[in-house]
């Protein structure tokens, strides 16, 4: 592919620069990805995730700046694997974890009792 | 309410050839493709906490935010749109 | 830690429901409600933005100057919700609204944002090919007509206030707002007299 005009080796295109993976502006490797238009309804899971940012943020407890950077934090074989909704659940155990609001053991305790 | 002067609609601004992403863990709002771009002010949005410092829980200055608009041509020969107008917190913009 | 974090995602939102809840965070009917109340936005909301502003020009030049509080005039509850800003179509410009970094998107007007907003595709083409994006949507701009895209980086949410399609002079607002579809006010789309 180094014949590629888009390719990201080309002379000058922004991307030859440390982006992070999550920064997708332009991104030679997804411009010629085709957009998949069709409309997919949330599920019950996508919902609830929704519903607890939400809260979360409205409480005070996480704002919406920190689920993103818990987002950005995902390593970029995960972050485009998964769900947009999966990254968000998995953000907000990151920061609360990071917050105290419980600990890893209470988290594998839960876990167990969720199984 | 941030203290400095606000840039008018027009002026010429220099987004910061700056990449704090090589230094450690942060959280950035202006994309990469615009680094070191030249653009022009559109308007004023208002005055808002810096979300780089928000992401991590920090005190957050509060810092004005502009509409700042650029010729996608300039950033990649292959661009087909016509203007490509982006929100940057004036911390990111040096006079052009 | 980082191998919890892995954890299948719904076994992960279980655990997470359990504590939040034993810890008094969120109750259960907080979180009930709160579903109930983001699904009752939607891009109809937004339409009857816009098919106001196609018919009443005061209406369009508040809009213009500060949507959140156009919106609320129309009973849309914009309490907490993040400025919206209207982008207003011309004959000579048309406005194409993304979120490169992740996916804002003006859902206090508009609901859950659609997939392929959030795709990386429609994230990285947008600001760099909208013309051959708006393709993938059946839709052909003319050649004369300038396309300016938004990269919604901040604290802003953005919506396209579209251009009327003709034929529909003698419309009612709510025959108006009828035919104003999601993507119209992302940008994808224009409206058609249906």
């Amino acid at each position: 592919m180094s014949t590629n005009p888009l390719s990201p080796e080309a002379d000058g295109l922004p991307e030859a620069r440390p982006r992070a993976m999550h920064d997708m502006g332009g991104v030679s490797k997804f411009m010629c990805d085709a957009v998949d238009v069709e409309p997919h309804a949330l599920d019950d899971f996508d919902r609830e995730v929704d519903a607890i940012r939400g809260l979360l943020g409205a409480k005070k407890v996480m704002s919406v700046d920190e689920l993103r950077r818990g987002i950005e934090a995902i390593p970029e074989a995960d972050y485009l694997r998964m769900t947009y909704y999966q990254r968000w659940i998995r953000s907000i155990t990151d920061n609360m974890l990071a917050k105290g609001v419980f600990t890893e053991a209470e988290l594998r305790a839960a876990l167990e009792d969720t199984k | 309410m941030s203290a400095t002067p606000l840039l008018a609609a027009g002026t010429r601004v220099r987004v910061r050839d700056d990449w704090p992403e090589t230094r450690g863990p942060c959280h950035i709002r202006t994309p990469h493709y615009l680094r070191g771009a030249t653009g022009v002010v559109e308007r004023h949005l208002g005055a808002f906490p810096n979300p780089e410092d928000l992401a991590f829980a920090r005190p957050a200055p509060v810092l004005n935010l502009y509409h700042v608009r650029f010729a996608p041509a300039a950033i990649w020969p292959d661009a087909t749109g016509g203007a490509l107008v982006v929100e940057l917190y004036e911390s990111w913009l040096e006079a052009a | 830690m980082s191998s919890l974090l892995e954890t299948p995602s719904d076994r992960l939102l279980a655990a997470v429901r359990q504590l939040l809840t034993a810890k008094g965070v969120v109750a259960p009917e907080e979180i009930a409600e709160r579903i109930r109340i983001t699904d009752n936005a939607s891009p109809a909301q937004g339409a009857r933005m816009v098919a106001k502003a196609w018919t009443d020009p005061a209406y369009r030049a508040r809009m213009l100057a500060d949507g959140a509080k156009a919106a609320e005039e129309l009973g849309i509850p914009m309490r907490g919700m993040p400025p919206l800003g209207v982008l207003e179509d011309s004959a000579e410009e048309h406005n194409l609204v993304v979120c490169t970094l992740c996916s804002c998107y003006p859902r206090a007007v508009l609901g859950y944002p659609p997939f392929w907003f959030k795709s990386a595709a429609y994230r990285a083409r947008a600001v760099r090919d909208p013309r051959g994006l708006l393709v993938e949507f059946g839709t052909v701009l003319p050649a004369a007509v300038k396309l300016r895209v938004v990269d919604s980086t901040a604290d802003y949410r953005w919506m396209v206030l579209p251009l009327r399609p003709a034929g529909t002079e003698d419309w009612s607002e709510d025959r108006l707002a009828a035919i104003v579809r999601e993507g119209d006010m992302i940008g994808v789309t224009f409206p058609q007299a249906r």
